[in-house]
């Protein structure tokens, strides 16, 4: 079964001949025809495209001359990403039916390094949410456990990794929405620091914390992936103009010496026992490896949750302003006027979650708010990066639970609040715009995957990488595979 | 007008700046192309698209803030804008809030002979909207469309301090501005087309007051005139209000050109909040001193400049100075004809009088248009000077050249236009005029000089005005002379 090999692996089978990229492709298309229907992680496929790019890259790989490790593979994108003539929702009702006239960056260099496409994945409207829940179109399921959330917003790509239904997938993480369905479907999951991927052709939730990452069944996987996206993008001004290192090299370092923080603040009331029992694990396997562990301390920790749900949804209120109905996307008709017109559209076709952040946003930038909500945020917000930089100074990289708690249950987190409570230990990190992991840590006495998080220093994926691989390498966790029927 | 009031006025400035492609894409800023042919993702708003500063009008900024003495700020951000109107794509509009990319500068100008000091209070770069296009007139239309390509145009706000205390400064203020970015090269300064645009705030005061009145803002003002009879009109109104106890509502107005008044567009007291926060799109802009030093060398001679070099080099008057640099277009025109002539007060009395006659003398693409080319002026000025032609018949000429556009020389040539300055040649003539017109003689004769001009008039007329009047003048004198008296 090709669905069950890394990207590394399947590509060793393509350049020894013993299979094609069109072969892969029928493979999981066919996974997703069987399995997707209970996963349900695509919101739409481009079978026929991603056949088309498959048969040009086994005439690549018959004539010897293959682009790189990623040309045959088969990946999918979150819904996101605007793809050239695809459509691209981004989770709503209001952008059904949108063909975007142009692919974001990291999709150009995607099909550059010669990948192929299988579909667009699930995920909560906009980006805002952390079980797809959210989704206007339907919820996708935990592939560990169907009742269950596969985390979010980027659960489709989560579960799609997951459940071998793609052989890796791109997410975007604002406040989480990477590593947290990673900690909860099993899969490495990165976000990488703020600026290292452009972010032109990603529909925008808050521009100043939106990253674009991968999903990977292994740490090598998600370390190609981001080798492939990374780098500046003069289309983006606020990718950054840095040098990007050779990941996979970073690999085989080993944790020798290495310092490894552990945060107080992340050991708290309300941790899930089987979780932070995992996490103390893991620590002492990366002591055993030669690590040396030491305590730090984030004391903003507690302030970050709230600085975000002011910082986040007045960017969104501003980004999502531009769906009015007047130039693409839903319009709904029999408006009196431009204001009835902006009104019924935005009324319709946004979801409950949205309409809250738009409303919370709008508030906070508000006249006479604007210095007490935002301007506040923003002062936490350097402060989150001020501990974090003290931090640094004492270690390597900081090891920490992802989330709270594993997989809830469908439905089980009605109430909105609760929601924003599983990104706690997540947010932080993207407040301070550093790159963070996550990886399987193990397991919960029920079976279900438990989320380790690493965060590493601003441009220092590779030490994560590095940390996160030597920790891969000596734990069974990857061999696990969720049993899924037919 | 009551002088029981003080006026205040303050105007607001936006310029067009003339690069060539939009202020955060690459798309082209032609005027009059059809509808929506230049636009591109980024100006149409697109989901996902991202702005990128456009360096040449960051340029153009900081040029026109060195020549309006403001200072750069080395630091300044962008900022959005937030209201919904369905010619602006994203529903906000990158502007400069907080952070401008200069401030504190003035302008000197001069009002009946008087020089005041103009406050400038900053100058800060945003993007143009689109235009609504209504089928039928705006009361009839069923639908309306909308052009994308002026959305994205640079364009500069200059704002001044309530420095001014009449319409007369305020016109003043506005041509000294317009000279200096024409000058610049940095906008075309067509008012009519929209590429300068004018605001004026308006308010009242008792003479001594400290406070200042309520303020109303005046819109569409398209033209100098407009700007003036605007303003005018709008100080009577509330000076009439304030007169009979009404308080002056804080509004924005219209000006109406037709009818010659302000009517009421929307009042302050349901104004926008406009939200206004940084763009998290793009990083603060560094304004190195290196590069403001480098633009500041590229610095062309300014108009005030330019007007004590003419008075100094030219020997012209100070009205004449002032006239000849009302537009670097007539400016130009002057300095190419007067290089290399012996009289250059001459020029400027051909340019002043007979070039402004057929061009108004700010319509730089009118004066550029001129047929009569300032060398062409130049070679008809050198024919009156060597005697080849009078002035009288250099009039006659120089109307030929404004019809044909050719040069002065091949109009005389081909029209036999030489005067006549031969002496035998001329005798004749006189002695038959003479002869003819005794009467006129006598009268001379007896003391009624102005007789000899109706005697020189019908020489003139007998050679069709090709005689030297000079020689013409001296033959009748010396004729009349050796008459006897009768």
């Amino acid at each position: 079964m090709l669905t069950r090999l890394t990207i590394h692996e399947l590509g060793a089978r393509f350049r020894r001949g013993e299979a094609t990229p069109s072969q892969a492709t029928r493979e999981y298309l066919d996974r997703i025809t069987s399995f997707d229907p209970q996963v349900k992680a695509y919101l739409a496929r481009t079978s026929e495209a991603a056949r088309k790019q498959a048969a040009e890259s086994d005439a690549r790989f018959e004539t010897k001359k293959p682009i790189g490790l990623l040309d045959g593979i088969p990946l999918a994108l979150k819904d996101v990403f605007c793809t050239r003539g695809v459509e691209t929702t981004c989770g709503s009702k209001i952008l059904k039916g949108y063909l975007p006239p142009y692919d974001a960056t990291v999709v150009t260099r995607l099909r550059a390094a010669g990948a192929v496409l299988l579909g667009k994945l699930n995920m909560d409207e906009f980006a805002m949410g952390s079980s797809t829940e959210n989704s206007a179109f339907f919820t996708t399921r935990n592939p560990w456990d169907l009742s269950r959330v596969p985390g979010g917003s980027s659960g489709g790509s989560a579960a799609a990794v997951a459940a071998d239904l793609a052989a890796a997938t791109l997410g975007t993480d604002t406040g989480g929405s990477i590593r947290q369905p990673a900690a909860f479907c099993g899969t490495v999951g990165l976000k990488p620091t703020y600026g290292r991927v452009s972010r032109f052709g990603l529909i925008a939730f808050a521009s100043s914390l939106d990253q674009v990452g991968p999903f990977g069944k292994d740490v090598a996987d998600a370390a190609l992936m981001l080798q492939t996206i990374a780098g500046l993008d003069p289309m983006d001004s606020t990718s950054a103009p840095m040098p990007v290192p050779d990941y996979a090299a970073a690999l085989s370092r080993g944790v020798k010496g290495l310092k490894v923080g552990i945060p107080d603040e992340y050991f708290i009331e309300g941790l899930d026992p089987e979780v932070e029992a995992a996490v103390r694990a893991a620590i002492a396997t990366l002591e055993d490896l030669g690590a040396q562990t030491q305590r730090v301390s984030l004391p903003h920790t507690e302030y970050g949750l709230a600085a975000y749900y002011v910082i986040a949804p007045a960017e969104a209120s501003s980004n999502l302003a531009r769906y009015d109905g007047v130039k693409y996307g839903l319009r709904v008709p029999g408006a009196r006027d431009v204001i009835d017109m902006y009104s019924r559209t935005r009324g319709a076709g946004f979801g409950d979650e949205v309409k809250r952040r738009v409303m919370l946003g709008t508030y906070a930038l508000s006249a006479g708010y604007y210095d007490a909500y935002y301007g506040k945020a923003q002062k936490v917000r350097t402060l989150v990066l001020r501990d974090f930089r003290r931090a640094f100074e004492l270690v390597d990289v900081i090891v920490a639970p992802t989330t709270p708690s594993v997989a809830f249950k469908l439905g089980e987190r009605a109430d909105p609040l609760q929601m924003y409570l599983n990104d706690v230990f997540t947010i932080p990190v993207n407040l301070a715009g550093l790159p963070g992991l996550s990886m399987p840590g193990g397991f919960t006495r029920t079976g279900l995957p438990i989320g380790l998080q690493m965060i590493g220093k601003a441009f220092d994926e590779a030490t994560l990488l590095r940390t996160a691989k030597a920790y891969e390498a000596a734990t069974p966790w990857r061999e696990r595979k969720p049993e899924l029927v037919a | 007008m009551s002088d029981a009031y003080e006026v205040v006025i303050g105007l607001e400035v936006h310029a067009q700046l003339r690069t060539r492609s939009k202020m955060f894409c690459g798309c082209s800023t032609a005027f009059g192309a059809p509808p929506n042919t230049q636009t591109c993702p980024v100006c149409q708003g697109m989901p996902g698209t991202l702005p990128v500063i456009n360096r040449r009008a960051v340029e153009f900024g900081i040029k026109t803030a060195l020549a309006i003495n403001c200072t750069v700020n080395a630091d300044n951000r962008f900022a959005r804008k937030h209201y919904y109107y369905p010619d602006m794509p994203k529903n906000y509009q990158i502007s400069q809030y907080e952070e401008p990319l200069a401030e504190h500068g003035y302008l000197d100008i001069e009002v009946a002979g008087a020089s005041r000091r103009i406050g400038i209070q900053r100058l800060h770069l945003e993007e143009d909207v689109g235009k609504l296009v209504h089928e039928g007139s705006l009361e009839t239309a069923q639908s309306s469309q909308v052009d994308f390509n002026r959305a994205g145009v640079p364009l500069m706000e200059i704002v001044s301090m309530p420095d001014m205390r009449t319409p007369e400064e305020a016109a003043a203020y506005l041509k000294s501005l317009r000279a200096i970015v024409v000058y610049l090269d940095v906008c075309d300064g067509n008012m009519e087309e929209g590429s300068l645009r004018c605001d004026a705030n308006i308010s009242l005061r008792r003479p001594g007051a400290k406070e200042y009145g309520t303020k109303v803002e005046i819109k569409n003002m398209n033209s100098f005139r407009n700007v003036q009879h605007a303003i005018e009109y709008e100080i009577k109104r509330q000076a009439r209000a304030l007169d009979s106890g009404e308080r002056i509502v804080q509004e924005t107005r219209l000006w109406d050109p037709d009818k010659g008044h302000t009517v009421s567009m929307r009042s302050k007291e349901f104004a926008h909040d406009y939200r206004y926060f940084p763009e998290p799109d793009l990083p603060p802009l560094d304004v190195a001193s290196a590069w403001i030093e480098q633009v500041r060398a590229t610095l062309p001679e300014l108009p005030a400049a330019r007007r004590q070099r003419f008075t100094k080099v030219y020997a012209l008057s100070a009205y004449d100075a002032d006239v000849a640099t009302q537009s670097k277009g007539l400016a130009d025109y002057f300095e190419a004809a007067a290089t290399g002539s012996a009289n250059p007060k001459t020029v400027a009395n051909w340019v002043l009088n007979e070039v402004l006659r057929v061009v108004p003398p700010d319509d730089e693409k009118a004066i550029a248009a001129c047929p009569v080319r300032p060398a062409d002026l130049a070679g008809l000025i050198a024919l009156i000077e060597d005697g080849t032609i009078s002035g009288r018949m250099a009039k006659d000429v120089f109307e030929k050249m404004l019809a044909s556009g050719e040069s002065a020389r091949a109009i005389v040539d081909r029209e036999g236009l030489v005067q006549v300055a031969d002496t035998v040649v001329l005798s004749t003539v006189v002695g038959t005029v003479l002869s003819t017109y005794p009467k006129a003689v006598q009268d001379y004769k007896a003391g009624n000089k102005p007789s000899l001009g109706f005697l020189v008039g019908q020489v003139m007329k007998s050679t069709s005005g090709k005689a030297n009047p000079a020689v013409v003048n001296s033959l009748l004198i010396e004729q009349i002379e050796k008459l006897p008296k009768v």
